[in-house]
């Protein structure tokens, strides 16, 4: 496995960083601003996509910012789970920023350049986080995020919002400073490194098996981001946010993060075969599964959409905590590719959810009876969505789902098989009701009427181009799954 | 019994230490705290000069010393230890200096609240 | 000319006869001060750095004074750590001084002079304190030190001042006795009071009582005067009804340099060992700063006013050092030394932020503090990144202290230290963001979002940043406070390493 030695991890971070004064600087002309969001974002996927070849060759790309300290430094490498990330990650930004576009315009919200220079802020510390060599690196720009992600999700500023960011910053913060700093110097103390290497580096460390899943659990707990339950409360609080943030960053960069980070600690950090011995594996997925049937029992009793989603969400994220935690080859794999899937298919969700909003100021289920007829387009995309997620072919996350089965047969986990199954039949319930009711509900139902009138073309396009990626990566998933078998080493 | 009448010095020092502590954390009156915290610190200045004393030496001046050019060698167990007082002229000056500075902020706090009673001034300042 | 060799005195002539020349030059125009103040401190900062440069290249100096050799004269002895401390004191008093221009004419603008005599005096103590390598002499500027505070802080004319200062007076005097009175032991028993020729003499008397007496009645005197819980009583009123140029300088620094003056103790007077095995374990020590930092942020959660909270988190921080350097480690050394410096740019940084509010909104307490984001991007911008520094946030500077903190205390086993650093992180982040909540959130709560129109409510509140001489200061101090941070290696290697004592 070759290594290369160049600055483009460094650059892909920095690319969006660069872009905040321009974004802050050029306030007063909307366009011009947002010319420099998707200046950043073109290239951002530029470097990104040029790192690719090399990746799937199966290389590494390596860059070492500076040693701050004897055995910390900020250090990249590109491997093919950060790859994975970082693609999903970057080109969603994109398609995020138009729809942003769509959304803050139409609804005429305030302070929107501040809206867009901290939404660089928060791309370029996922990247961070997508690219880190080592733990250090990786929680410093899980911090940066939960701090830029900070003022998108008070953006409203409201008494709501208030006590939303409190909520999110009081699990996100104080999970990560009481549980991953803690583990993390015990960690350095214990090992001298905190480098992650394929593998883990914590098996020949010498430490007693009480402290290892000590540890385990303070890693696991710690990155709330992947809102495993106890800690999930902070993501239905951050849907006061405005929708873009929502999709963007808890669909797909905030909460990948989150399991993103706890994927790096089970393969880079302690190992699959370490944890298989310790059997933490079970108990990760025991988590998992809970949180999974949890959350999906509780998004069916949700009437607001977009808590619905927050929900739906925090089940989609176990799914692929309990990837990892099967420590099987084909679950791992799975649970990596449903990164990507969910990524694709959520996003579509929150796109539509915030597209209705705009166009007629709906936000609860029981008042979209009948909404079908007047934005066919949205709702189409909508059921595109709710098929990723649910699981159904023929869209991209019927393939994830499939080698998380896969994978569950494998680590002879047959609880969990019944654990997937059961939570897509959920998934479905709680989906499939409202796009029956948008579109076939009797007259008499229904509750909105009027012509054909769908939201801003804005909000129109990106949610569309979603929905035909997620459809998209139903007949093309090599990217992707071959990415994260790289990256796993197999 | 002979040990510690012997070392009357220091029970004199801790007695004026104790009453200088009382005073500054009892008393009321602010100026009584200012007349507790000399003395306090006079305790101290009482510490360094009674060790500066020997049995049956003379002060530290060099007899008939003055301009005669070279002397001879003298025995320093004859004189008593002039460095400590030395060190103490330092100390006093600085006890006064502090003395100086607590008396004019009871002076501005006097302006200010028309008392130098602590107990009237708290609650002033409630 | 005045040689390199000269600079350790003229880190402290220059101030003291600047002192005398501020006065004077007060009484013919009361515009020459603020020059002048600068000038001095400029050339003070400039020989700390020299004099640092020299020790980081040949190692420790020694300057005599007056060419007395000693033991019988006095000593000025520069080595790693005292160096290192030196340029914080001077820098972080520079930045003061330029800071102090528009807070000291507001607040006192009929006694400009007075207050910079006293300011540079009091520069001057701090100085002198840091670099003596006599027991007395320390003792004599920590009064100068001391009595210039007293006389600092009571100068405001706000109304609580001048009862702080008398308490401090009070308390302040009977540390700096306790202090006299444990030099006074420590000569009995060795005849000498030069450090050096202490850490010579001392280790056949260690366990005689006179020594271990004079080694507790030095903690003692010293813990009041850093305000080393339970010994803090006196410092919330005191910096909180100070002037705002008064508690820049004085905040950052005075309790830093006690702590660095128990440090020296510690170590080169009565050495390691003496500290930590025959004087008694440490752990006692250590439980007492945990106490420090959990009573210091419980305080501070509860206060209401923004400028009594900061110095509550000062009585923390000093928990912090204190801690480290008892942990008996190199990491808990490293970390204490490494807070010192970032403990001292910190709190500048936070007074700086309290200052201006003061300036602009008349007033300290939280309701002065609402919609700040809007009126002072720039101000609130530097303020976070002090507060991130304080919460421990790579990659600013507290993040590394606190890295080292933790390291040492996992070493030497002292799970409670380690809770205590990691539940202060979590009390500051409640702290600073129930701060950045009221200046973010606007002040009457109005609804903004979904109705259009709303967006001009948004403008009501105009933009009034703090004057340039205040904010520059403040932005230089939070940029050192990222670039300390990630130089935090190079400060490790190139200084603070020799500054902890050998076989650690």
């Amino acid at each position: 496995m070759e290594t290369m030695v160049s600055i483009k991890p460094l650059l892909a971070v920095l690319v969006s960083l660069a872009a905040v004064a321009p974004i802050a600087f050029s306030g007063s002309r909307p366009n011009r601003r947002e010319g420099w969001t998707f200046g950043a974002g073109i290239i951002k996927l530029a470097l990104i996509l040029s790192m690719l070849p090399t990746v799937l060759a199966g290389g590494e790309i390596r860059y070492t910012v500076a040693e701050l300290l004897p055995g910390l430094a900020i250090a990249f490498r590109v491997d093919g789970l950060g790859m994975l990330f970082a693609l999903v990650a970057s080109s969603l930004w994109l398609v995020t920023s138009a729809y942003s576009i769509g959304y803050m315009r139409g609804l005429k919200e305030h302070s929107q350049t501040r809206y867009f220079a901290f939404f660089a802020v928060a791309l370029s510390a996922t990247i961070g986080v997508a690219f880190a060599a080592n733990l250090f690196t990786l929680y410093l720009f899980y911090e940066m995020l939960s701090l830029a992600t900070y003022p998108l999700v008070t953006h409203h500023q409201d008494h709501e919002a208030r006590l939303a960011g409190r909520r999110y910053l009081a699990y996100i913060l104080g999970t990560s400073i009481a549980f991953v700093l803690p583990a993390m110097v015990i960690v350095y103390q214990q090992a001298g490194s905190l480098d992650f290497v394929r593998g883990g580096f914590l098996a020949g460390a010498g430490l007693s098996p009480a402290l290892l899943g000590l540890l385990f659990f303070l890693f696991v707990f710690g990155f709330a981001k992947a809102a495993i339950m106890p800690f999930h409360a902070w993501l239905p609080a951050a849907m006061v946010a405005p929708t873009p943030v929502s999709a963007l960053l808890h669909a797909v960069a905030v909460v990948k993060v989150g399991v993103f980070a706890i994927f790096r600690i089970v393969t880079g950090v302690f190992g699959p075969d370490l944890l298989r011995e310790l059997g933490l594996g079970q108990w990760l997925a025991i988590l998992a599964a809970i949180t999974i049937l949890v959350a999906s029992l509780i998004a069916l009793s949700q009437d607001g959409l977009k808590r619905r989603l927050a929900f739906s969400t925090i089940g989609q994220l176990s799914y692929i905590i309990l990837g990892a935690a099967l420590l099987s080859p084909k679950g791992m794999t799975g649970g990596l590719v449903h990164i990507g899937m969910h990524a694709y298919g959520k996003i579509t969700l929150f796109f539509c959810a915030g597209a209705i909003f705009v166009a007629t100021g709906l936000k609860n289920i029981s008042d979209l009876d009948g909404i079908g007829k007047r934005m066919p387009v949205t709702m189409a995309a909508f059921f595109v969505g709710s098929l990723s997620v649910i699981g159904l072919p023929p869209t991209g996350g019927f393939f994830s789902k499939w080698y998380l089965l896969q994978g569950t047969l494998q680590a002879e986990q047959q609880v969990m098989l019944f654990v997937l199954l059961s939570s897509s039949l959920l998934n479905a319930a709680y989906f499939l009701p409202i796009v029956y009711r948008a579109f076939f509900c009797p007259p008499a139902e229904c509750r909105v009427h009027g012509p054909l009138r769908e939201a801003p073309l804005w909000c129109v396009v990106p949610l569309v181009v979603t929905a035909l990626c997620s459809i998209g990566l139903f007949f093309y998933p090599d990217l992707f799954r071959r990415l994260a078998e790289i990256g796993l080493g197999l | 019994m002979e040990d510690i009448l012997a070392r009357y010095n220091y029970w004199i020092y801790v007695l004026l230490m104790m009453i200088g502590l009382y005073a500054m954390i009892a008393k009321n009156n602010l100026y009584k705290k200012v007349i507790g915290m000399s003395i306090f610190q006079t305790a101290i200045i009482v510490f360094y000069v009674s060790i500066a004393a020997k049995e049956g030496a003379t002060i530290p001046i060099i007899q008939g010393a003055h301009g005669a050019g070279l002397v001879p060698a003298i025995d320093p167990a004859v004189y008593v230890n002039p460095l400590p007082h030395v060190l103490m002229l330092t100390a006093i000056v600085v006890g006064v200096s502090t003395l100086g500075v607590a008396l004019a902020v009871i002076l501005r706090i006097y302006r200010q609240y028309g008392t130098v009673e602590e107990d009237r001034i708290l609650e002033k300042l409630r | 000319m005045i040689g390199p060799e000269q600079y350790p005195a003229v880190m402290i002539v220059v101030p003291l006869l600047a002192a005398f020349a501020i006065n004077l030059a007060g009484l013919i125009d009361r515009r020459f001060c603020y020059p002048l103040l600068l000038l001095a401190l400029g050339v003070a900062a400039a020989a700390a750095l020299a004099v640092l440069g020299q020790v980081m290249r040949d190692g420790p100096i020694s300057y005599r004074l007056g060419g007395w050799p000693p033991p019988m004269g006095i000593e000025y002895v520069v080595d790693h750590l005292n160096g290192l401390v030196l340029v914080v004191t001077c820098v972080v008093a520079f930045l003061a001084a330029v800071y102090s221009k528009r807070s000291v004419e507001r607040e006192l603008p009929d006694k400009i002079p007075y207050f910079y005599t006293l300011f540079i005096l009091a520069v001057t103590g701090l100085l002198g304190m840091t670099i003596t390598g006599d027991a007395f002499n320390l003792y004599v500027l920590m009064e100068i030190t001391a009595l210039t505070n007293y006389a600092l802080i009571a100068a405001g004319r706000a109304d609580r001042a001048p009862m702080a200062s008398f308490t401090y007076i009070i308390i302040g005097t009977i540390g700096a006795s306790f202090y006299l009175l444990g030099v006074g032991h420590l000569y009995i028993m060795t005849g000498s009071l030069n450090m050096a020729d202490l850490r010579t003499i001392l280790p056949e008397l260690y366990t005689t009582h006179a020594v271990i007496a004079s080694f507790i009645i030095l903690l003692l005197g010293l813990w009041i005067k850093m305000a080393f819980f339970p010994l803090h009583g006196w410092l919330p009123n005191a910096y909180t009804h100070a002037p705002t140029a008064t508690g820049c300088l004085i905040a950052p620094l005075v309790t830093k340099v006690s702590v660095y003056i128990m440090a020296r103790l510690m170590f080169s007077v009565y050495s390691p060992e003496f500290s930590y095995r025959v004087f008694g374990p440490a752990e006692p020590v250590v439980w007492m700063a945990v106490a420090a930092i959990v009573a210091g942020s419980l305080m501070a959660l509860a206060q209401k006013d923004f400028k009594k909270m900061l110095t509550y988190l000062i009585v923390a921080e000093v928990g912090y050092m204190v801690g480290g350097l008892w942990l008996a480690n190199r990491y808990g050394i490293t970390g204490a030394v490494l807070h010192i410096v970032n403990d001292a740019l910190m709190t500048l940084c936070l007074f700086f932020t309290a200052g201006i509010v003061v300036y602009k909104m008349k007033g300290h307490a939280f309701t002065d503090l609402r919609g700040l984001f809007r009126k002072m991007p720039l101000t609130m911008a530097a303020f976070t990144v002090g507060a991130l520094s304080m919460i421990g946030v790579p990659p600013t500077a507290g993040f590394f202290s606190k890295w080292y903190l933790l390291l040492g205390a996992i070493e030497a086993g002292q799970w409670g230290f380690m809770a205590a650093l990691l539940f202060s992180s979590l009390i500051n982040a409640v702290l600073f963001f129930k701060v950045i909540e009221i200046a973010y959130f606007e002040p009457c709560g109005v609804q903004h979002g979904h109705d259009g129109g709303q967006a001009a409510a948004h403008d009501v509140i105009a933009v009034d940043e703090a004057p340039f001489s205040m904010l520059a200061p403040l932005v230089l101090v939070s940029a050192a406070l990222l670039a300390i941070g990630i130089y935090s290696g190079s400060l490790v290697t190139n200084i603070i390493q020799y500054a902890v004592p050998a076989g650690f």
